[in-house]
């Protein structure tokens, strides 16, 4: 860090608690940030809006230490600063919450909250340090137990310590990048909440988000970036529409127009009775979990991460055991392997698109044939038919407007709207029965996940059922002929054709319904 | 500062170019620690070329000792392509010359018992003690995660000692540590026995093991990049979690890989004690099963390169008992692999120089 | 006539060399990075130890297990190659130089091994004191401060924290500003160096002698297999490595006497029947590799989980 002439205050008698001018980072083939300025005042909720790929995470890693911006300069209360790593940036006061927590799963909180302080040096005294977290934890009025072990927490709890953690280290100014990603609306009520107090005590908020609502409702300031610029520099959010912010972040007019139609529900395609399973961790996630989908219906699960809807996907496709009943257009496939779920007709669009749905460093025509592989013109007997193999893959990509050099490219270079339609492509191409789609359009932007929108609801149109787990309300909203409402393993609720006006009760019965 | 990015897509003529440059690479350098130490590397490369290429008689010699490095490399390909890591091809080896050795001196089968029922038998024999061999760590790893590189490892020990009670012990000739010659129903028909057919085969003792190695590659090939299994194969070696989401028997995959990546190393030490050495000693491989990994690194590339890496590997296992120092081609190996494994570095990155950048966010 | 102390002290001597190397791997594991390099480097440190004078040649051990876990570390980190194939690679060439280096080196135990101890107080404890603190080679006492060391190192310090951090999740650990290239390096290289110094125990301690490879006669994948039974912990680690110093103890003890429990000992060396005492240790680490791995399953704890992932700044995952 140098530091060097303050530079003259800026409006008020405080200077700016943070300030970027001309900040230029590239990456191979994108500029992420083109001379991008921002700034923030001390004691203000400022929010950066903007979709997925817009660069408002690249500015805020820049400004947090983690990347050198290309060009640029950085002032903390006035002061120029260089940050050569996320060390300089904590020690000038600035700490970033990311999307994926920064944890160490295995220890403990305080362990945690140590590791990014530099006292003590060497030898260590965790009691003193978990006094410390306890204290900080009830002055925000946040509540952790600073001996608790991460993988033991909650996604929310998580997101708590990440807080705690930056505090401890004496942070003044707080990035959340998609903080309220992963909560239910009680609890992004009392993050805001949080938010506020923290503010009132001088601390400064940055809030990176693509929710038009929440930003509108939280921040003092906007600002709005597209394709590595700022359309709109701190504007206060006073008479500006959630179309206007769209049109700031897209550069169109934005309006999902959603081709649907009616369907009568047809014969009950899967049928979920009483189920219990296990978590990774082994804890109870499903206790009990039942419900129905029937031929041409979409059902939605709202749920807060953590309440059984990953392992109820888990169990319907075969990928958990399970004890219960699971029953796929009248065939049981509760606790038997994936081979038979497959073979009874369930199409699984997973959570973790590169992790489990894809072979990364498989080519786009391996990737594709997953589910056709087995059985002919592709399969020969024991053999597989290249030729065939790679018109299937030619002819899916065409359909589905899957952008790849060839078809032979391997699949890790394809972005993740790319990488959805792949899966939704190879999917559907199965003809099944019923199909589980997990998280469909996480970090996709808003022209993919309009594009994966109206796959669904064709499919919907021509008879299969679709089970639909989503963190986003409004995606449920628009798609869900019903909802269905997951609380610590068990479905607990259920909503016929949900409007806008059922967001608080949905809400309400996320966390747990009348206590 | 230099650093790495992926490539997206490497050019086709990248990766043997790259490979033919490691193996020139870690000669020269295999050359300038031999200097160092005191030898004549010049002197000693020409002598390795020469004693294993110089005349047709050594030719042959040179392929008899590649038989065996074709089936154990192949062994530890298919399991490699799962990330399955198999470092007991030796000791699968050394179980296989074992169980062929038990059908001859163990079975106590009637003098004169014809080739036609001893040869199969062999064979089947030296390739079930080599799949129970790779079953064990096989199934320890499919059921209890036990990591394999251990297993395999131990197990190699376990089958030295094996074999060295039996060659000490109850098969020993007069008091020797080896066993007494096979009867000659028990030999693998070499080249050399069409000497008076065609005399140009006179002495030449290519046997045909190399046939069997052969068709196994052919086999592989055929099944890797043909059949379902090498597509799931494919898959399990890429992405563990996406075949299970694929509906692959993961852990019977596992099992399956390792005994017949077992059976056929098996199979190498049947065809070694069968059809070169027609006995059972204790020094029957000279380090078979290790030499393999690097010629199985070698064939993510191609089945066909596991052959030719055989023969000059062959070549220097062969001309390389008479070096000294005998730890000499072992360094050479280990310099050859490490060359290997940066031009696969190369391959799959390109090298860029510049500012740290990172993955856009 | 076997005597059980002698047997136990001859055990802990031998121990010492599984220890060094075991330990050292911990390092390194902890770090996430798997170092299957150990044997090759054991080598060579064994046949540093021929430099003449054995603190020299002590030296040299160490720096040239040291040098060696360089390359697999410039490897792995920075070109970020598979991980196991540099550690047998390096084996490869570790035991390969180490063999022309002690090419012509006698298997007689002519040269000069480091000075032995025996601790005026500690050695008259009783049952104890004999076994641990008497006429021992000072590189077991090197040991016994060793492993306590390294547990208080690894649990109870700041960099302890951090390496623990940057086995577990790198991206963590470098989102606090920790350095998790170097960290790496860092004990990748002590790795390196124990690993060169339990080579040198061999030749300067316990059996002073070259015998080729089987001078290390796989004791270094023992020692991999120990970290994992050990769970990663030293203090485990150290019981494993005694355990199995004395069971090689036993096992060379009992190839050596003529007459077991009144009978003829079948087990004898130069009769068949010893070969399976020969399989024993081996078998023996199988079986203690299953137990460990049984207890991660239980216990839901294991491995460092980033252990063997290159670390990409950016890349999620580990």
């Amino acid at each position: 860090m140098t530091a060097t002439e303050p530079s003259a205050p800026r409006t008020g008698s405080l200077p700016l608690a943070l300030e970027a001018r001309g900040i230029v980072k590239a990456f191979p083939g994108v500029l992420a940030n083109d001379h991008v300025d921002f700034d923030l005042r001390p004691g203000e909720v400022h929010a950066l809006l903007g979709e997925n790929g817009a660069g408002k995470s690249t500015l805020m890693n820049v400004l947090a230490g983690l990347y050198r911006p290309d060009e640029g300069a950085i002032r903390v209360d006035g002061r120029e600063v260089e940050f050569r790593s996320p060390r300089d940036a904590i020690a000038a006061g600035i700490g970033m919450v990311h999307q994926h927590f920064t944890l160490v799963p295995s220890q403990t909180v305080a362990e945690n909250a140590l590791l990014g302080l530099d006292r003590p040096r060497f030898r260590l005294d965790l009691k003193h340090t978990e006094a410390q977290v306890a204290g900080l934890a009830r002055d925000v009025r946040l509540h952790v137990d600073p001996r608790a072990r991460i993988w033991q927490l909650s996604v929310g709890e998580q997101q708590r310590v990440e807080i705690i953690k930056l505090l401890v280290q004496g942070a003044r100014v707080l990035i959340l990048d998609e903080p309220t990603a992963v909560l239910a609306p009680q609890e992004i009520a009392d993050l805001f909440a949080t938010l506020r107090s923290m503010v009132a005590t001088g601390t400064s908020v940055v809030f990176i988000s693509h929710k038009l609502g929440e930003v509108l409702s939280i921040a003092d300031r906007i600002t709005v970036m597209r394709g590595g610029l700022v359309t709109a520099a701190g504007i206060a959010p006073e008479g500006v529409t959630r179309a206007d912010l769209a049109r700031l972040m897209v550069g169109r007019p934005v309006l999902e127009q959603l081709k649907r139609i009616e369907v009568e529900p047809g014969r009950l395609v899967l049928k979920v009775d009483e189920v219990h399973a296990d978590s990774d961790r082994g804890v109870p996630a499903l206790r009990g979990a039942s419900l129905e989908v029937h031929a041409g219906e979409i059902v939605g699960i709202a749920a807060v991460a953590g309440n059984g809807q990953s392992e109820l996907a888990h169990v319907i496709t075969g990928l958990r055991s399970c004890t219960g009943r699971v029953t796929i257009d009248g065939r049981d496939v509760a606790g038997r392997p994936a081979r038979e779920a497959i073979a009874a007709g369930v199409g699984h669009v997973p959570e973790d698109r590169a992790g489990v749905g894809s072979a990364p460093n498989l080519s786009l025509v391996d990737n594709l044939i997953l589910r056709a592989f087995r059985r002919p013109p592709l399969a020969r007997g024991p053999m597989l038919d290249d030729g065939a193999a790679r018109d299937k893959a030619e002819g899916l990509r065409e359909a589905y407007a899957i952008s790849a050099p060839t078809i032979d490219a391997p699949v890790r270079i394809l972005s993740g709207g790319n990488l959805q339609r792949l899966i939704l492509a190879r999917e559907i191409d199965s003809a099944p029965k019923v199909l589980i789609a997990v998280q469909p359009t996480r970090g996709l932007d808003v022209g993919a996940i309009e594009g994966v929108h109206q796959l669904l609801l064709d499919l919907r149109a021509k008879g299969t059922g679709i089970l639909l787990i989503s963190e986003e309300l409004e995606e449920l909203l628009a798609l869900a002929d019903r909802v269905l409402v997951m609380y610590e393993g068990r479905v607990t609720a259920n909503f016929d054709s949900p409007t806008g006006g059922d967001v608080e009760a949905i809400g309400l019965q996320m966390t747990g319904g009348d206590a | 500062m230099i650093h790495l990015e992926p490539r997206g897509q490497p050019p086709r003529w990248l990766s043997p170019l790259l490979t033919v440059a490691a193996v020139v690479v870690a000669l020269v350098i295999g050359a300038v620690v031999l200097a160092l130490v005191g030898g004549d590397p010049l002197k000693s490369y020409l002598h390795i070329v020469d004693a294993a290429f110089g005349d047709i008689g050594v030719l042959s010699d040179t392929l008899v000792k590649a038989t065996p490095l074709i089936l154990t490399g192949l062994a530890c390909a298919l399991a490699f392509r799962m990330r399955l890591w198999n470092i007991g091809a030796e000791g699968q080896f050394l179980l296989g010359a074992w169980g062929a050795s038990f059908v001859v001196l163990g079975l106590g089968l009637p003098e004169g018992t014809p080739a036609i029922v001893l040869i199969p038998a062999m064979m089947l024999a030296g390739a079930l003690a080599g799949a129970i061999w790779g079953f064990i760590p096989g199934i320890l790893r499919a059921r209890l995660g036990v990591n394999e590189i251990i297993t395999t490892l131990m197990l190699n020990y376990v089958a030295l000692a094996w074999v060295q009670f039996w060659v000490f012990g109850p098969w020993s000739e007069g008091g020797f540590q080896q066993t007494a010659t096979f009867p000659r129903e028990a030999w693998l028909p070499r080249l050399t026995d069409f000497g008076k057919d065609i005399p140009l085969f006179s002495g030449l003792t290519t046997h045909v093991g190399l046939v069997f190695a052969l068709i196994a590659t052919a086999v592989g090939w055929v099944v890797v990049s043909r059949t379902r299994w090498g597509y799931e194969m494919r898959l399990m070696g890429d992405n563990a979690a996406a075949a299970r989401y694929a509906g692959i028997d993961i852990r019977r995959y596992i099992v399956v890989i390792f005994a017949i990546s077992g059976a056929l190393a098996g199979l190498a030490g049947m065809s070694e004690v069968a059809g070169s050495v027609h006995r059972l000693q204790d020094r029957i491989s000279p380090g078979y099963g290790f030499t393999a990994i690097i010629i199985a690194y070698l064939a993510h590339l191609g089945p066909w390169r596991v052959v030719v890496a055989s023969i000059l590997f062959g070549a220097l296992i062969l001309a390389g008992r008479e070096i000294q120092p005998s730890g000499v081609p072992a360094m050479i190996q280990g310099i050859i692999l490490f060359c290997l494994i940066v031009a696969d570095v190369f391959t799959r990155y390109r090298v860029v120089a510049g500012r740290r950048a990172a993955a856009a966010a | 006539m076997i005597d059980l102390t002698l047997i136990l002290a001859a055990g802990v001597a031998s121990g010492t060399i599984l220890l060094f190397a075991a330990v050292g791997e911990i390092f390194a594991e902890r770090a996430g990075v798997l170092n299957l390099g150990v044997e090759g480097m054991m080598l060579m440190g064994a046949v540093a130890g021929f430099s003449g004078n054995p603190w020299i040649g002590l030296l040299l051990a160490m720096l040239a297990g040291a040098a060696l876990s360089l390359i697999h570390a410039v490897v792995t980190i920075h070109l970020r190659a598979e991980q196991v194939i540099s550690g047998l690679a390096l084996t490869f060439l570790g035991s390969g130089v180490a063999r022309v280096l002690g090419d012509g080196l006698s298997s007689a135990g002519s040269i000069e091994t480091l000075p032995r101890l025996t601790i005026p107080l500690l050695s008259q404890v009783p049952l104890l004191g004999p076994i641990l603190f008497r006429d021992q080679s000072i590189l077991t006492y090197v040991g016994f401060v060793l492993v306590p060391v390294a547990w208080y190192w690894i649990d109870r310090t700041r960099p302890g924290l951090n390496l623990r951090a940057v086995g577990e999740r790198p991206a963590a650990a470098d989102a606090q500003g920790v350095d998790v290239v170097r960290v790496r390096y860092a004990y990748v290289l002590v790795g390196g160096l124990l690993a060169g110094l339990a080579g040198a125990t061999i030749t300067l301690a316990i059996s002073p002698g070259w015998f080729g490879d089987q001078t290390v006669a796989g004791r270094g994948w023992i020692a991999v297999g120990l970290v994992i039974f050990a769970q990663w912990s030293p203090i485990r680690a150290a019981v494993g490595a005694y355990l199995f110093g004395a069971i090689f103890r036993f096992i060379l003890d009992l190839q050596g006497v003529k007459s077991l429990l009144g009978f003829d000992n079948p087990f004898q060396a130069g009769r068949s029947a010893t070969f399976f005492l020969e399989m024993l240790p081996y078998a023996f680490v199988v079986l203690v590799v299953i137990v460990g791995s049984r207890e991660a399953l239980r216990r839901r704890v294991g491995a460092p989980a980033a252990l063997g992932i290159p670390y990409v700044r950016g890349e999620r995952g580990a």
